[in-house]
């Protein structure tokens, strides 16, 4: 009978340190908000009341140093590629990206004669969730949220990742 | 006033600077002036009593096609009068070049910036004049008709697609 017996009944958990990490990290996507067209509208739109996408510890940051996740709300032309670029580099890891709209995804409507566009983000840097829509709504950046929240707990953490 | 006599004033106080005189096929009624004069024309127009043109509501570059020349379009208003005018010069494609206002309206400023970038027409006497839009490495006038796009940018691809 030692000290400790009875003082923890219910609230011991046995779990993996990834698994306890990668819960802590999806549920806190700071996100640094790059809003460069009307993307940026809906993505304030889902952060604020109606939305609110502080319920998945989802959080607005406007610099990179305390971001997890960088979201590319809104047209990337050329001027702003090399500061988008030099932003991304400038977070801290492990880190994301979510291309959000047509224009960052792929260009958009400059596809053809935005001359001045850069034709999707993923030309310099790399992204992990699109998500369709010129602009998308709401709910389809709440999907994505979701879907890098999913990508979050199967990565590990501490162990070491195979090649 | 309207902007028949107001034609008639600046034609017979700059006589052959005032070229023509559009009314007809164009949104606003137009007056064509010489590209030197501009600059004298638009600080006449403010200052005298009879017009009064306080505001530059717009200033802008234009090119019609690959063999036209350019032209700046100004857009005045009188805050006190409640008149508009719109006047318009042509410069040539070779050698794009007007006077600059930009110290008789500080809205030109801004504008004339945007039409250098974008058309590379140069506005003499402007006392900060470089790309505003654009970066500033960036090779060539993009709202020229005969513009054609570089491949590359800073090693990013401007796609172009057949």
């Amino acid at each position: 009978m030692g000290a400790l017996n009875h003082k923890f009944n219910e609230n011991i958990l046995i779990t993996s340190l990834d698994k306890l990490l990668n819960w802590s990290r999806s549920g806190s996507e700071w996100y640094f908000q790059f809003g460069l067209a009307c993307c940026a509208i809906e993505m304030m739109s889902a952060a604020a009341a109606r939305h609110d996408l502080e319920r998945f510890g989802a959080m607005p940051r406007s610099s990179p140093r305390q971001a997890d996740v960088m979201i590319v709300a809104g047209t990337v032309t050329l001027k702003m590629a090399t500061r988008v670029k030099r932003l991304y580099e400038q977070m801290a890891e492990p880190k994301y990206v979510i291309s959000m709209g047509s224009c960052a995804n792929s260009g958009g409507p400059y596809w053809q004669h935005g001359y001045h566009v850069l034709k999707g983000v993923d030309q310099i840097i790399p992204v992990d969730i699109y998500i369709p829509g010129c602009p998308p709504r709401p709910e389809a950046l709440l999907e994505g949220l979701m879907h890098l929240q999913k990508k979050m707990r199967e990565e590990p953490v501490l162990a070491k990742k195979e090649n | 006033m309207t902007e028949q006599e107001i034609y008639a004033n600046l034609s017979s106080k700059f006589g052959d600077k005032i070229f023509e005189f559009m009314e007809e096929g164009t949104l606003n009624p137009t007056i064509v002036v010489e590209a030197g004069a501009i600059a004298k024309i638009v600080l006449y127009l403010k200052d005298d009593e009879k017009f009064q043109f306080d505001s530059l509501m717009n200033l802008a570059g234009h090119d019609a096609d690959v063999e036209s020349d350019f032209s700046v379009i100004y857009h005045l208003f009188s805050t006190e009068l409640k008149h508009y005018i719109t006047l318009k010069v042509f410069t040539s494609r070779d050698e794009p070049k007007t006077a600059s206002i930009a110290n008789i309206h500080r809205t030109a400023d801004w504008h004339e910036r945007e039409a250098f970038d974008l058309y590379g027409i140069i506005f003499e006497g402007h006392p900060d004049l470089k790309r505003i839009l654009m970066e500033d490495d960036w090779e060539g006038y993009p709202l020229r008709k005969d513009y054609v796009p570089a491949e590359f940018y800073r090693g990013m691809r401007i796609e172009k697609v057949k």
